[in-house]
């Protein structure tokens, strides 16, 4: 087996890997707060995109993109905590249960805003194409994704761990009755942690779509990926996405090269592998 | 809604709907025996979801287990109905059992994110295994069984009250069941775990058995439902099926068993129905969820409920 | 909420459960109107191509003014949400409740499959335009469907045949999605290639749900003379993208099934799918008087491009027509309607000629195609016509049936099994790749 085929590989799941931690760092966030699990989630990997592509048909600006999609979804991802979860708050079920009915409703209305066609998001010319390196390809817009998803990850953990907006939502973490106790106002974390979470997920849709592309179904296709990200990661934790999506990222995509028979197994193994070891994931917390 | 309650009403509907069935047309009366199978589907789910107080978004794994099982001894080895059910059955309760293990291990959400991805597996292996399964072409002809009465199951109004029998016969099980000290411990559990195993009570087990009971009932219906349709695909196990018994549970109020049943026959109906007149019944059905969620969210029947 | 909001709830939920009982199933007056009902998804993944199914049927009943022989005709669509349980009880509905007299559409395989007993078993005409599973007209013929579009394999056999004899590429890496249209697709086109001293030199199966080729990619044999591509739909247009940004485009030259730059996709690909040898029944570049009459048709209705599920349905509808015609408006003596389909020959659809062979299928002209940008849109050229193929090629039906329904090759445990082989690391560039 040649060091290409490794190398290749290892920037592939890499790349993967960063665009997975986009999409399951909010989930995990979201989770950690309000401890619910966000199914909808998918949904807004997938309105972002669609936003985003609206977005850049009419203006022909990636950044306008990336800003309009997240943007647009953190406020749905206000609107659903504000309105609807915040009422059935304490009946963690219920709440979970919730977001699969937004999920199926926004899974119609993408369908009735943008049509079934799939599409793919163009990506501005100074991020197409390839970077050789030592006869080896790698495309530009993978390493986009890849240094994009560190500025981001370094962000917020700078933002957690260095702000006290950050020391807020660790606390709201770590106990939530302690926080409200000292004078924190729980409610309001939740919703920023939760439009932030839904921000960074359209904002992974639209990046997503320059490659994955946008259609429907993306939802509930990339869903999976996430929950097994915050499987491997552990719930709640920033480290624990950054190292899951990494581990998922590159063990999918070695297994899918290296063993294609069992290419619809290869997302499972790693969690698999977890759950024996260590049930709450590498980093989490029950 | 007291239990005795809930099970004069179940019957009473039961009494009712099989003395109308032979004045209904074929259309509805198969729409009938499909929202039966899927009631006890909706059912098994609710002693895991319902009574423990564990949410899977993997149940359609055992479901489509056994109709697979069904759906490959009836038609490469032209097996009858006896051996077809109880292969089926025993199947599907030895995938919860070895799934169990893997699952049981966690709690909460861990345990929903499990689950789905443990019956993504079962829906890779239905795709991928093409020589047992036939992959995503599915496995047609499944003949109606054959049994020792003089009508013919192949006719919609005895197949009708074939599965019927089998609905009602799950329903009185699983009734018992979750009535039984076994059921009541289940429910205290739900309650709160640590205060059941303070009190002595092997907790992992119970769950574990609870699961492996609902896998069961689950190929259970999935027998039926390969009978009923003739047919067995890669979608009976997908994510949708799941996440489809989940709402049929949480619509109807789980904890009561009529419950899932009565949110079986709604969501059924949805599909059905009100498909043929809006291609937005999907949204509908989310708004109808939503709705009672908010509004009822201990389901339908739940909100009747006054002895909890 | 409140016991009494609670009821009223639970009252409206019970009525929703009584109406559909209620519902009387409708007439079957003699002279009334024709019947026809017509399956699509209307909602799901494939939405968008049941709204073309659906166009290009209603284009065809506006031009002939919703009427033959004498008689309306009315079209009843019902969805099948992309699911055969679905599927199964609106035909039902159709067939029962409604009253139709033929039954037409659908999409899927499983679908075709599934719809396949009940058809027989009601002996209810039907037709299926765009299903394409081989062996509803091969090992398990349907005796009451006819099909109107064509099998899966059927443009592969004859494209093999020109590749060899119109390129230099003999050996052929397959990737394909991981389902029977994908085994089909490369399996009959494997057959011809290597009878005629072509090999296919590996196969790479994607799972349905795959949306980062990289991998796969990675794996195809830059020693092959060529790459044939089997998708549809997103997927397609996802594989083109991420073949051109792996550097392979002009590398290794791209061959594929008809549905891999269909124009249900083509429109929203860029240059990535230039270039690309596709062979389909159908183009939207045929340079015919009908075509171009159809596809400007279509175009003005559906405000998009005819893609071959529009043309299917099209000619579907135009086919049923034919053979109520060839009955003279007696649609309820269902035998003799259906004798009728079996013999429809239309010299002049959109597609070309069509007629049909004694398993029900159709017997028709196969386009060889290139991906073009023409006046600044990307459109499937046709550089080769092969006239009156059918869906054995060239073999008599006897021998082609008696070779097995293609499958993908290793079994999930034999897999299991051959990891446990002692050529760790694995040589994964073994000859004829990961099937048997």
């Amino acid at each position: 087996m040649s060091a290409e085929f490794w190398i290749t590989q290892t920037f592939n799941g890499l790349s993967y890997g960063a665009l997975l931690f986009l999409l399951a760092s909010g989930l995990s966030l979201i989770f950690g707060v309000m401890r619910i699990v966000n199914l909808a989630h998918g949904s807004y990997f997938l309105l972002g995109g669609y936003v985003g592509l609206s977005v850049i048909w009419r203006t022909h600006s990636f950044v306008l993109a990336l800003l309009g999609g997240a943007l647009a979804v953190a406020l749905i991802g206000v609107g659903m905590e504000r309105l609807f979860l915040r009422r059935l708050s304490g009946q963690t079920l219920g709440q979970v249960l919730m977001t699969i009915g937004f999920a199926l409703i926004f899974q119609d209305l993408a369908l009735l805003l943008w049509g079934g066609d799939p599409y793919s998001l163009p990506v501005p010319a100074a991020l197409q194409g390839v970077v050789t390196a030592g006869g080896l390809r790698f495309p530009r817009y993978r390493i986009f994704i890849m240094v994009l998803a560190v500025v981001i990850g370094a962000a917020l953990w700078l933002a957690l761990d260095r702000t006290r907006v950050g020391a807020m939502i660790r606390a709201a973490v770590d106990d939530a009755e302690m926080a409200e106790g000292v004078g924190i106002r729980v409610p309001t974390v939740s919703m920023g942690v939760f439009a932030l979470g839904a921000f960074l997920a359209a904002l992974g849709g639209v990046i997503g779509g320059g490659f994955l592309g946008v259609y429907p179904g993306l939802d509930f296709e990339i869903l999976p990926y996430a929950f097994v990200v915050v499987i491997v990661g552990g719930l709640g934790s920033l480290p624990g996405a950054m190292v899951g999506s990494l581990l998922v990222g590159l063990l999918d995509n070695f297994g899918k090269a290296l063993f294609p028979e069992l290419a619809y197994f290869t997302l499972f193994a790693p969690m698999a592998l977890i759950l024996a070891l260590r049930p709450t994931g590498l980093f989490g917390r029950t | 809604m007291t239990s005795r309650r809930a099970l004069v009403i179940g019957g009473a509907t039961a009494l009712v709907v099989a003395l109308v069935a032979p004045t209904l047309s074929a259309y509805p009366l198969t729409l009938l025996t499909q929202a039966a199978i899927v009631a006890i589907l909706a059912m098994s789910l609710d002693v895991l979801l319902g009574y423990t107080g564990l949410p899977s978004l993997g149940h359609a794994a055992y479901f489509g287990v056994a109709a697979y099982a069904v759906g490959i001894l009836s038609t490469d080895h032209q097996r009858g109905f006896v051996v077809c059910l109880v292969a089926g059955v025993l199947l599907a309760t030895l995938t919860a059992a070895l799934f169990g293990l893997l699952a049981i291990r966690a709690s909460g959400t861990y345990f929903l994110m499990i689950t789905l991805a443990l019956g993504m597996v079962v829906w890779g292996l239905a795709f991928r295994w093409v020589s047992m399964t036939k992959g995503d072409n599915g496995i047609a002809g499944v003949p109606r069984p054959e049994i020792p009465l003089p009508w013919s199951l192949g006719a919609p109004l005895p197949f009708f009250y074939f599965v019927l029998a089998a609905a009602l016969l799950a329903w009185a099980l699983l009734g018992l069941l979750v009535r039984s000290p076994f059921g009541l411990s289940l429910m205290g559990i739900r309650e709160s775990e640590s205060r059941m195993r303070a009190l002595g009570y092997n907790v992992w087990l119970h769950k574990y058995l609870a699961f492996v009971i609902a896998g069961a009932f689950a190929g259970f219906a999935g027998v039926f439902w390969a009978y009923y349709n003739g047919f067995v695909s890669p979608v009976d196990v997908q994510l949708v099926t799941s996440v489809e018994t989940l709402l049929m549970v949480a619509l109807g109020g789980p904890g009561t068993l009529a419950g899932p049943a009565l949110g079986a026959a709604v969501i059924v109906f949805l599909k059905n129905f009100v498909s043929v007149y809006t291609k937005r019944w999907l949204l509908i059905l989310g708004a109808v969820y939503i709705g009672v969620i908010l509004f009822a969210p201990r389901g339908v029947l739940g909100a009747f409920r006054r002895d909890r | 909420m409140t016991p009494l909001g609670a009821r009223a709830l639970a009252a409206v939920l019970l009525a929703a459960l009584v109406l559909p009982l209620a519902a009387p199933p409708a007439s079957t007056a003699q002279a009334g109107p024709i019947k026809i009902g017509f399956l699509a998804p209307l909602t799901g993944p494939f939405a968008q191509i049941g709204k073309d199914m659906v166009n290009g049927t209603e284009l065809f009943l506006d031009e002939i003014g919703r009427q033959v022989g004498g008689r309306k005709l009315e079209l009843i669509v019902e969805d099948t949400e992309g699911q055969p349980a679905t599927a199964l009880n609106k035909s039902r509905k159709l067939v029962e409740q409604d009253k139709v007299h033929a039954l037409t559409g659908g999409l899927l395989a499983n679908v075709g499959y599934a719809l396949q007993p009940f058809i027989d078993g009601a002996q209810i005409p039907a037709t299926y335009p765009v299903i394409a599973a081989d062996d509803i007209t091969q090992r398990k013929p349907a005796k009451w469907i006819v099909r109107t579009g064509w099998t899966t394999s059927q443009p592969m056999h004859p494209f093999a045949e020109w590749v060899i004899k119109n390129t230099k590429y003999r050996k052929v890496a397959a990737i394909g999605m991981d389902y029977a249209f994908g085994y089909e697709k490369v399996g009959g086109f494997q057959r011809v290639f290597e009878e005629q001293g072509g090999q296919i030199v590996q196969k790479i199966w994607t799972p349905l749900n795959t949306n980062d080729f990289a991998p796969f990619l990675s794996q195809l044999k830059r020693d092959a003379d060529a790459v044939l591509a089997l998708f549809v739909g997103r997927l397609a247009l996802q594989f083109l993208k991420q073949y051109q940004e792996a550097g392979l485009q002009g590398k290794l030259p791209l061959l594929g099934g008809g549905t891999t730059t269909d124009e249900s996709v083509l429109p929203q690909m860029g240059d990535e799918a230039v270039g690309t040898i596709t062979a389909l029944h159908y183009s939207q570049a045929i340079d015919t008087p009908q075509n171009q009459k159809f596809a400007r048709a279509f175009e003005a209705k559906a405000g998009k491009i005819s893609s071959y599920y529009s043309e299917a349905t099209s000619t579907n509808m135009r086919w049923i027509t034919e053979a109520i015609k060839a009955v003279g408006g007696k649609v309820e003596d269902r035998p003799a309607l259906l004798a009728a389909r079996r013999k429809v020959e239309i010299k002049d659809t959109a597609r070309g000629p069509l007629s049909v062979d004694a398993y029900g299928n159709p017997v028709q002209n196969i386009y060889v195609r290139k991906v073009e940008r023409v006046g600044g849109k990307l459109q499937n050229t046709v550089i080769a016509t092969i006239p009156a193929v059918s869906q054995f090629w060239k073999y008599t039906p006897d021998d082609y049936l008696k070779q097995p329904l293609v499958q993908p090759g290793l079994s999930t445990v034999q897999a299991l099994l051959d990891m446990g082989a002692p050529t760790w690391p694995p040589s994964l560039m073994s000859p004829g790749g990961w099937v048997a």
